[in-house]
């Protein structure tokens, strides 16, 4: 593309749509128009003029604010798709891996759930593709923000004074007729005190105001690109954290993304409110739903091993805090905070068994096991002993003769035991699960019976640690300079000329609220003496109002 | 004339360089970003060829096991549970494969998540494990290796590097393979 010479001689890069001296139309089509189009100042945008290389052609592409609206309806009606079905991570299966969460969609949700999975929707914020659309998104605010930006600062920075006649009757705002001599001095002595900026050249004068309104889109682009930084850095290891950690009442476990620090459980408890005394406001809500939760609380104890203590080694643990964890109550150390978020009650803990003799029902003793800590021999004295042989916390079945365990939760356990007593001192072996006993090697004369079980609470928390919130914050506060510069300040300039023959010609203009500009010009024309101006716009809506008019009637009369 | 257009061929060339630049630093954040990503999903912090963490756990005999104490030799870190099938199944491979690379300088450590002692050690008992394995009570070696699936293998080479990492079973011809690969030369 060939550069623009005005007929004032300027000569303007390609693209250009109005001169950027003097403001003559310089397309044809501009030309035909009756006002002229004042976007970015009819300045080039950058990108539309080079067409050459890869990467101008790139660099084109993402310029496109077509292209940029193009990428948010594509990423909205993804957001929208992903909500359809449940992201993975809120599926629930007994063992989480790639492969289950895969025929989880595919049993579940059929056909439908199989292309789910296969177009990565289950787990959108991780799909490969919604990230590379964010960072398109992200390349076409950056690209499309310096491909306008540039030009408009450049244009709005050199601008003239005098424009010729046919920018200014083509501008929205427009007054043409004869004034006082004085009417240039003192249009500038009332613009002053109205706060525009006034510059005067010859026999002109262009004055401005809140031309920092026009960056307003920009610097929102800059906080949008922080927040979409901040949420980058969120997949990088270290910035955020969001962890489960299973934890029963005497369990201490190492707390999860958070090196050195370990917790332990000591109670977890569940209250509901009673109805009674001051809790009686509750009694109506309790009658309809059967009960209220009044808290749920873990009461926790915070341990940091040494510096230089390593994984593994607990025993040089130094006792940080105790807290009572309650929900939107976390506990909070080191940037972290673990909150109550979920709860198992009344998981098995010990189980006491008393062996009795079949036949008599008389009873050798009882002993209790420690599903935790389950001992090799219990020994009942007077010569009545039970070895453990084998203990199987969620029994499954036996496989090969060889009893299974699902899980290490004691759901449903089962016990191998050989029972020695002074009648039977070979001993019998007898394999017991709840309501149970299968006897595998033959009639017993001994068994035992279930007396009775301890059992404990199981608390879910969640830890989380988010080293992005300052600049998601900071991104968001950008962001809202630039809407609220934008949105609530206006560009405001009025352009008058004063020429030889003693007519004054006038143009108005501002981005938005053509109402304060019209106020602003009312005072000035007044103290001024200006020709009365025409809201060109109007007018043409007007015409066009009139004419539509004029042709439903037409169609009447035929 | 030829000033001229001396000026205007850099220009293009700078703004050329501008955009190249500009446009390959976001590819790049892009990149670095699904990379973050994908890789988030197996093992969070740890990758091959980063250095193995330390970790002291003792064993069932009670002895005293240390990462770094076998710098020099390989180490065939194995995480299991008695409840996981493929873990059991792949023990008694491990057994023998252990037994022919014992004298060349592998070594074999099975760490149990955090279940009894008596579960683990009947267990160690019926199958006649003759490596030590160690119980992982407070589940800080499975966090520090951000172990989720079972089994998971993690190869230690003699340089104390992490040299592979291995989820889900494993034939006898993948562990003797293994070794091999963390085998010192």
């Amino acid at each position: 593309m060939e550069k623009l010479q005005c007929t004032c001689g300027h000569i303007n890069p390609p693209g250009t749509i109005l001169c950027e001296s003097c403001g003559r139309s310089l397309t044809k089509e501009e030309q035909n128009k009756k006002l002229v189009d004042m976007r970015y100042e009819g300045t080039a945008r950058r990108s539309q003029t080079y067409n050459k290389s890869i990467i101008d052609k790139i660099w084109n592409f993402f310029s496109s604010v077509k292209v940029g609206v193009g990428i948010i309806v594509v990423l909205l009606v993804a957001a929208a798709i992903g909500t359809i079905l449940p992201q993975a991570q809120y599926v629930n299966v007994p063992v989480r891996n790639e492969a289950t969460i895969k025929a989880y969609y595919a049993d579940v949700y059929g056909e439908i759930g199989k292309l789910y999975h296969f177009l990565g929707f289950h787990d959108l914020y991780g799909s490969i593709w919604f990230i590379v659309l964010v960072g398109m998104l992200a390349i076409s605010l950056i690209v499309a923000s310096l491909d306008r930006f540039v030009p408009l600062y450049r244009s709005l920075k050199n601008q003239r004074v005098l424009r010729h006649k046919s920018f200014m009757n083509k501008q929205r705002i427009y007054a043409e007729g004869a004034a006082p001599e004085d009417t240039l001095q003192k249009a500038e002595q009332k613009l002053k005190e109205l706060k525009y900026n006034v510059t005067l050249d010859k026999n002109g004068l262009l004055a401005e105001k809140g031309r920092f309104s026009r960056w307003g889109p920009y610097v929102n682009h800059i906080g949008l690109i922080i927040f979409l930084f901040g949420v980058m850095l969120r997949m990088i290891p270290g910035f955020y954290v969001d962890e489960t950690l299973w934890i029963r009442e005497g369990e201490t476990r190492a707390i999860p993304e958070a090196p050195g620090y370990f917790l332990e459980s000591e109670k977890f408890t569940f209250e509901t409110y009673t109805g009674e005394g001051e809790e009686e406001k509750f009694g109506e809500a309790i009658e309809r739903v059967g009960s209220v939760a009044k808290n749920y609380q873990t009461d926790v104890v915070l341990y940091q091993t040494p510096e230089q203590s390593l994984p593994g080694a607990t025993d040089e643990m130094e006792r940080v805090k105790e807290e009572g964890i309650q929900v939107n109550q976390p506990l909070k150390f080191d940037g972290y905070a673990v909150y109550q978020m979920d709860f198992k009650l009344n998981e098995l803990r010990a189980m006491t068994f008393d062996l009795t003799n079949k036949a008599s029902d008389e009873s050798l003793g009882t002993f209790t096991v420690d599903l935790v800590k389950p001992e090799k021999s219990y020994d009942l004295g007077n010569g009545a002993k039970v070895d453990l042989l084998g203990y199987y916390p969620d029994f499954s079945g036996f496989e090969n003769g060889e009893p299974k365990t699902a899980t290490p939760v004691p759901n449903n356990p089962g016990f191998l035991v050989r029972m020695f007593t002074p009648e039977t001192p070979e001993g019998e072996v007898s394999f017991i699960v709840i309501q149970n006993t299968i006897e595998p090697l033959g009639e017993n004369q001994y068994k035992l019976t279930f007396q009775g079980a301890e059992t404990r609470n199981v608390s879910g928390l969640t830890i989380r640690k988010d080293k992005t919130l300052p600049i998601l914050g900071l991104g968001g506060l950008i962001f809202m300079i630039g809407v609220a510069q934008g949105m609530y300040f206006n560009h405001r300039r009025f352009w008058i000329q004063q020429q030889d023959n003693g007519v004054v010609l006038l143009a108005g203009h501002t981005n938005k609220n053509w109402f304060g500009l019209k106020k602003d010009l009312d005072q000035v024309s007044e103290f001024a003496s200006l020709p009365p101006y025409t809201d060109q716009q109007e007018e043409i809506e007007k015409l066009e109002k009139l004419k539509k008019e004029q042709r439903m009637e037409g169609d009447e009369v035929s | 004339m030829t000033e001229q257009n001396t000026k205007k061929t850099n220009k293009k060339r700078n703004r050329a360089i501008m955009r190249s630049a500009i446009l390959s630093l976001l590819v790049l954040a892009i990149g670095y970003t699904i990379y973050n990503s994908v890789t988030a999903d197996d093992v969070e912090v740890l990758k091959v060829g980063d250095q193995a963490p330390d970790f002291a756990l003792q064993d069932m005999e009670g002895v005293p096991h240390k990462l770094s104490d076998y710098q020099g030799e390989g180490v065939f870190l194995n995480f299991w549970g008695t409840w996981c099938a493929p873990c059991v199944k792949e023990m008694p491979a491990m057994d023998r494969q252990f037994k022919e690379f014992e004298e060349q300088g592998v070594n074999v450590l099975a760490v149990n998540i955090a279940q009894s002692d008596f579960e683990v050690q009947s267990f160690v008992d019926r199958l006649g494990l003759s490596f030590p394995v160690a119980i992982d009570k407070s589940k800080s070696v499975m966090t520090a290796y951000n172990i989720r699936p079972l089994p998971t293998t993690v190869l230690v080479n003699p340089e104390g590097e992490i040299q592979r990492i291995v989820t889900g079973e494993m034939t006898e011809e993948d562990i003797r393979g293994f070794m091999e690969e963390i085998r010192p030369q």
